[in-house]
């Protein structure tokens, strides 16, 4: 056979029990777990599971930790119960959350945490006399391990300070020593899911390509995790030249777990939701720190705390509003009203703070906070310290500017779209028996668990991190926890079902043309212009990026209308869209790299289609500061505290959305008591 | 803040196939230009889409020749700083210089081991198979982490 070439590819197949698609948290958390059932199942059987990771770069540096972390976002510690943190989750995201997915995730987080310690991450510490070390400090100094009773550093309530430059680089290595290299498939991006031919409401594989050799991927797979991250760069950012690339979550990704999820027909929830983080102003850089750690307040352009001077605005949103601890979106509701009223910039009042912690701190301990506070950004977010070093601003010196970002949409932060997934069964979560699901889709399960943790409604898919919807706030050690959960299930599931013959319902070969079909307008219309950017045969991925971009900013309620939308605007969206992802099917791809470009917004186009079809679903305002609907513009907890959950049919283009009943299984008034003191 | 390649100290990694920029980037940004034809710089390194540079600083730190840098980004700040850094195996070494030429530098610890020497099971117990179907991550026992909370809490059960 004559070597692959561009328009030629190899087509290799690969038969698996299991497949990881992903490289970040949740998966690195899978492929820890996972290799240690499989071995007590080789042990006590002698079967030898058949286990892949594939991520569409390399796992020492992908996924939304790439780059580090300076916190360690969710850390339970042993005087807080998982219900306190079920019951943030849910105040934070408006009420409407799985307290089921929250809580399991909150009694198993902490494991996590301990095992990243135990592998080499600097975990800051408190001494007996209250003095603060760094992670590598506090081990020289013979602090306790947090296993052994060690006392973190709180920034907050759930969060603790870490030395993080190196915090995915070691979470990989253990996941990759348990998995072995053999196991482990870096550089091939999965793009679509496939569904079984003789039970198409079954997984039966995934297909990709190579993004170094002209090579299509085939895998056959039992059970599937879909772990791929969450969805970014689908409205168009605040800067649009270089700097666009400077977004707050990772710009490698894609929406691509959630388009492919929904194509294989799984049911996804709460995509209406998005994230919308109020940052430094152009580089994205944290905030948490500066208000949790150092004290400092927002102010607009005259000096005047908004949180405060705005607070009767909460009112409007009973009882959210009234937490000891106001939902996010509430949060940057107060501060537009700032700036739509002609009072910005706002501004972060790092000068202020930094005096303040100066007037009771010896000149040593002042340096090193000065260290700690550029350390906040040189772990997670460079790019700050770009700003700041051009800009020539010194946070004790100069005050840094706020921003509302442009949209993002996840699931492991403090958003909550995703996919509707199986529970635990020992939280009293409702079931199939006592759940009332009127509306719901007959052939979807009922009740919140069928049988399998993490199993999305496609059977053998499962998902964690961004890809759980209707939680939130799991944050990196959150992730890492619910690949572990999900690739236990994984391994039952494929148990169970050891005798299922997998088929793909698609030939390989046919896969593969659908895959390369932007390599195919390519190379079939080069010639027809003189301009390789300009060619009425086919659209280059970067200009149906921005035609999407400018469709969401314009109509879907992007930062260029203040996050405002309304039914007319969305039915607008709507036209507009269907018309996109017609074209995308004349995606152009020149070489692998805009290959991967292409098949990444397509990923785009489906998720961005989903959010724009609940946000047109759910008649009310939900998340005041991340959206409005202006011909909605209340939160209507009559009608509304529900779930809004979709699925999308892959033949007919169409998606169906449907509601399905909010229950409580922690008691939300808790909260409320708190703020009333 | 697109990161660039140093034309004087980049090596192509030495002819390898790839280079260990290209390794690391998360969104295969790096390209070795082996005949030049696209830069004019045969056997080195550049970044291909500048726009879509998140700023991870992954290829900065880990080219071995130190060739690669950050020019922050065009359209939103102004020129002359810089931020630089030096990865070791347990610590890491900032410089950063501004516009006006002050000057800080930061050392932080990155990791409390060394690297490769992760052994993820060791001292850890080997579950059985009858317990896939309890709750819980298999170290539940041993890294005590599990945090089983107050029963009461839980209003449905």
């Amino acid at each position: 056979m004559s070597e692959a070439t561009f328009g030629n590819p190899e087509i290799v197949e690969e038969e698996l029990d299991i497949l990881l698609i992903g490289g970040g948290m949740a998966c690195c958390g899978a492929g820890y777990e996972i290799m240690r059932w499989a071995e007590a199942v080789k042990a006590e059987t002698g079967t030898e599971l058949r286990i892949k990771l594939v991520d569409k770069a390399a796992m020492d540096r992908s996924g939304a930790v790439a780059q580090g972390l300076s916190a360690i976002n969710t850390y339970i510690g042993s005087e807080q119960d998982p219900a306190d943190y079920a019951r943030m989750v849910s105040n934070d995201l408006m009420g409407i959350t799985r307290d089921d997915l929250a809580y399991d995730l909150g009694r198993n987080v902490d494991d996590s945490v301990h095992l990243f310690e135990e592998w080499g991450l600097p975990i800051w510490k408190t001494d007996a006399d209250g003095v603060r070390h760094d992670g590598a400090d506090s081990i020289k100094e013979g602090l306790p391990l947090l296993k052994d009773g060690g006392k973190p550093v709180r920034s907050g309530k759930w969060q603790i300070m870490i030395n993080g430059e190196s915090y995915k680089w070691i979470v990989a290595e253990a996941a990759k020593k348990a998995l072995g290299l053999d196991r482990v498939q870096e550089r091939v991006f999965i793009v679509k899911l496939v569904n079984d031919k003789n039970d198409p409401s079954r997984i039966a594989g995934a297909v990709g390509f190579s993004v170094r050799e002209n090579k299509i991927y085939v895998y056959k797979a039992k059970a599937v995790l879909l772990a791929a991250g969450g969805c970014v760069n689908l409205f168009r950012p605040r800067s649009v030249g270089e700097g666009q690339g400077r977004a707050w979550y990772p710009v490698w990704n894609a929406g691509s777990t959630y388009a492919m999820a929904a194509e294989a027909g799984a049911e996804m929830t709460m995509m209406e939701n998005r994230f919308v983080p109020a940052r430094f102003k152009d580089g994205y850089g944290p905030v948490g720190a500066w208000f949790l750690l150092f004290k400092a307040k927002a102010v607009n352009a005259y000096g005047e705390d908004y949180m405060t001077k705005n607070k009767e605005m909460l009112n409007d949103y009973p009882p959210y509003g009234q937490a000891a601890v106001p939902a996010s979106c509430l949060r940057n509701h107060l501060m537009l009203k700032e700036m739509k009223d002609g009072h910005g910039p706002i501004y972060m009042d790092t000068v202020t703070a930094m005096a303040k912690l100066k007037e009771t701190l010896s000149p040593k301990e002042v340096k090193h906070l000065e260290a700690e506070a550029w350390e906040d950004f040189l772990d997670m977010c460079i790019g700050q310290c770009g700003i700041w070093v051009g800009e020539n601003i010194e946070p004790e010196k100069k005050m840094s500017e706020l921003m509302p970002t442009e949209p993002y949409l996840l699931g492991s932060h403090s958003g909550c779209c995703g996919i509707w997934v199986s529970g635990p069964t020992d939280v009293g979560a409702p079931t199939a028996a006592d759940a009332e699901e009127e509306g719901v889709p007959a052939h979807l399960p009922r009740g919140w668990n069928w049988g399998y943790r993490s199993m999305t409604t496609v059977k053998g898919l499962f998902t964690a991190g961004d890809g759980v919807g209707a939680s939130g706030h799991k944050f990196s050690s959150g992730s890492h926890t619910e690949g572990r959960l999900a690739s236990k299930a994984m391994v039952k599931y494929a148990l169970d079902n050891k005798d299922w013959k997998v088929e793909l319902d698609t030939p390989a070969a046919q896969l593969a043309e659908e895959i390369y079909k932007p390599v195919r307008n390519f190379l079939e219309h080069k010639d027809y212009s003189t301009a390789i950017d300009v060619n009425p045969n086919y659209i280059v991925p970067k200009m149906l990026q921005m035609r999407l971009q400018k469709i969401m900013d314009e109509y879907v309620a992007g930062c260029s209308t203040y996050y405002n939308t309304n039914d007319k605007m969305l039915a607008v969206a709507e036209e507009k869209l269907e018309m996109l992802k017609e074209d995308a099917q004349k995606m152009r791809a020149k070489d692998l790299h805009e290959l991967l470009r292409a098949w990444e917004n397509y990923h785009r186009i489906l998720t961005a289609e989903a959010h724009m079809k609940h946000i047109q679903f759910r008649e009310e305002s939900r998340y005041p500061g991340f959206y409005y609907r202006t011909d909605k513009n209340f939160v209507d907890e009559k009608n509304w505290h529900c779930f809004v959950n979709s699925i999308y049919d892959k033949t007919t283009h169409k998606w169906t959305c449907f509601k399905r009943k909010h229950v409580d299984l922690v008691d939300k008034s808790k909260l409320f008591k708190a703020a009333a003191h | 803040m697109p990161t660039f390649v140093r034309t004087e100290k980049c090596d192509g990694c030495k002819g390898q196939d790839k280079t260990a920029c290209m390794y690391i980037c998360p969104h295969d940004l790096m390209k070795l230009d082996k005949d030049g034809s696209e830069t004019g710089h045969a056997m080195k390194a550049f970044n291909q889409e500048p726009e879509q540079c998140w700023e991870c600083y992954s290829c900065v730190k880990i080219c071995p020749q130190n060739a690669i840098e950050a020019r922050h980004y065009a359209d939103v700040v102004p020129l002359g700083g810089s931020v630089q850094p030096l990865r070791g195996s347990d610590s890491i070494m900032w410089t950063i210089k501004f516009r006006n030429g002050n000057m800080k530098r930061f050392k932080f610890p990155i990791r409390t081991t060394s690297e490769g020497s992760i052994d993820p099971y060791g001292g850890k117990p080997m579950p059985k198979m009858a317990d896939l179907t309890v709750p819980g991550v298999y170290t539940k026992e041993v890294m005590g982490g599990y945090r089983a909370g107050k029963p009461e809490e839980l209003i449905r059960k």
